[in-house]
This record gives structure tokens, sequence and C-alpha cells, in this order.
């Protein structure tokens, strides 16, 4: 597509934005049932009593990767991990660590928590994020060239790190998953 | 089928699996991961745009992401129409202004969560963006990938939450 027309198009075509707004709803009704929409089972977590935000995820990650991978390896899907550096992933996912357990959800489940009726995150934490991100904008400039840039690792798979066919970390990964799920159950938690 | 719609909460395995699954169907069809928090950049410097004009999107960031309604911009507007669904369905839907975890601890008035829950957003919006993805982009999606860059993310959001989360409610709670 030409560059300009992107860059005057405000809105993306239609059936992109309908699969986004199909794939949101499903998503959201599974956060939901999930009970991750809410403050206390997230910061629980956080708190390490109670584990249903670990055991989501995880069991998503297993499902997701094993699905992923073998999609991947018959050629109907590509990867598209993001590309890190130290700076970025280490700095920024501890920052967001803090705002994580400030306010009790995060930029996914928060929109769940809107959706359920919570009205510290819709009039809140919002406000927060939407400033926040505004924040991070306005210094993007200051940050790009510096910290940022800090141990570049590139967009990089553990496959692709350890130079290894990917099933060799796949079947590890899905089954240390799988033993830590279960001790989780063993421990009551 | 219908009784299993009305239900307030599923197994966090099912509710995960389910997660799984809908990323197989995300890569296959719209051929992107699931994510959330781009959405919150671009939604900002969208209401700055209100304010301050087109200039707004000169910012090198904005010029990066590109401010237009989207794909993942749409998912999150889902997100809020599916858990109010789910919501309704099972009766959970609630006006609530102070989650009880944090009324045991801190009080029911709604200022306070109010003000921490918007420090925390500005918190958790701008390392986000530090981070380059959420608990979704790079907790979830990145990780399923095993994409090195999320797997680092996801520990230190954990890090960083479990801690301040222990801080918040053993010691300034205490």
């Amino acid at each position: 597509m030409d560059e300009r027309d992107t860059r005057t198009k405000r809105v993306k075509d239609l059936p992109t934005l309908l699969w986004g707004l199909a794939f949101g709803i499903v998503f959201g009704f599974l956060l939901q049932k999930g009970g991750v929409t809410n403050y206390d089972v997230i910061v629980g977590q956080l708190l390490l009593t109670d584990f249903t935000v670990l055991k989501i995820i995880l069991s998503a990650v297993l499902t997701g990767m094993i699905g992923i991978y073998a999609m991947k390896s018959r050629g109907w899907v590509q990867l598209n991990p993001k590309s890190g550096s130290a700076g970025t992933n280490i700095i920024g996912g501890l920052i967001f660590g803090v705002g994580f357990a400030v306010l009790g959800y995060c930029p996914g489940t928060i929109a769940g928590a809107i959706g359920n009726g919570y009205l510290d995150a819709t009039v809140g934490g919002l406000a927060g994020i939407l400033i926040g991100a505004g924040f991070f904008a306005a210094l993007y400039p200051r940050l790009s060239a510096g910290i940022l840039k800090k141990g570049e690792f590139g967009d990089l798979t553990l496959p692709q790190l350890f130079k290894v066919n990917d099933w060799v970390v796949v079947v590890p990964v899905a089954v240390l998953i799988v033993l830590l799920l279960y001790w989780l159950e063993r421990a009551g938690l | 089928m219908l009784e299993l719609l009305t239900q307030t909460r599923w197994s966090p395995y099912a509710v995960g699996i389910g997660i799984g699954i809908l990323s197989w169907l995300t890569f296959l069809i719209s051929k992107r991961p699931i994510a959330c928090s781009t959405t919150f950049a671009k939604l900002s410097g969208m209401i700055e745009m209100v304010f301050r004009g087109d200039k707004v999107e000169q910012k090198p960031y904005y010029q990066k992401l590109r401010l237009v309604v989207g794909w993942q911009m749409m998912l999150v507007l889902g997100v809020v129409i599916g858990s109010l669904l789910s919501a309704l369905l099972a009766g959970d839907f609630r006006w609530q202004w102070v989650p009880s975890l944090w009324a045991t601890t801190f009080g029911s008035a709604p200022l306070l969560r109010v003000v921490v829950a918007f420090l925390g957003g500005v918190i958790i919006g701008f390392g986000a963006r530090w981070a380059g993805g959420c608990t979704s982009g790079h907790g979830i999606s990145g990780t399923l990938q095993l994409a090195v860059s999320s797997w680092i993310s996801a520990l230190c959001f954990f890090i960083g939450g479990i801690l301040t989360a222990h801080l918040i409610f053993r010691l300034v709670g205490q």
C-alpha cells in the first residue's frame, strides 16, 4: 500500500476491525469468567495467596505455544516476536510490575474491569494509563537512543538463542509448565 | 451450554486453554498476537490531538505507532464488551468503587482508592510502553512464541509486582 494512503487513513479496513472486535469479545468473556477482571484476584496473585492468574497464563502459554509452533512447522503462521534489550525489558518490566501492584489491573484486564463495572478502574486507572503512556511518548526521543538500546538482542526466540530445533525448547517448556501446575495443585494453591 | 455461560467462574485451566486456542486463531486469521497496551498509547495520542492539534502526531513515538484505529483497538473495545456480557449473564456485574481486598486494609473511601489507582495507572501505562508490551502482549503472546524479550519482561512484571504488593499490603497496610 502507498505510504501516504496508510498515513492519511485514520481507520483500518472493516474486516480487520470486525475480527479484532470479535476476538476481543471472546478474550474479555474468558478474562471475566476466569475472575481476572477483579482486583482481588490479581493482587491476590501478587501477594501469593491466589494463583488464578498464574494458572491462566501458564495454561494459555502451554496451549498457545504447542499450537503456534505446530502451525509454524507446517508454514501456516509466522512468528511475530518483539525485539528487546536489557534496558527495555528489565527496567520497563520492573516499572510495569510496580504499576501492576499499585493499580491492581493490567492494560488488558482493566478493559475487562471497566466492563465489569469497577469504577476505580474506569475513573482512576484508565485515566492514569493514558497519561502514563503519553508521558512515555514525550520522553521517547530521549530514551530511545540511550537506555532503551542498552544490551540489545533483537527479536530473538529461545530456540534461536540456543541455536536448536524449536521442539528442543517447546517440549521441555511444556513439561516444566505441566509440572509447575501439578505442583501448585498438590500444594493446594 | 447455557448453564456454562451463566456460571460466575470457570476453571482457570479452561480459561487458559481457551485463551491459548484464541491465540491460534488470531495468528491464523489476523496474523497478529493478542496484545492490549499499544492501544492506550494510541488513544492517549489521539486525545492529545483533540486538544493540541495535528502536531502531536509528529512526535517520534506516534510516528512509530501511527495513530489509527486498528485491529488491536477494536480488540480492547471487545474485551470491555465481552467482560460486560459475561458479567451480566452470570449476575456478576456490579458498580463498585473499592475492591474488597483493598477495603479490608485501607478502608472503603472511594477517593483514596481512585487516587492510588490513578497513580498505578500512570506507572503501568509508562512501564508498558517502556517494556514494549503488557501482561497479554509479553506475558501470554510473547512467552508462548518463546520470545526472549517477553520471558524477561514477564519475569520482571511479576518480580516488580510481587515486591510492590507485599510492600503495600504488608508494610504500609500494617
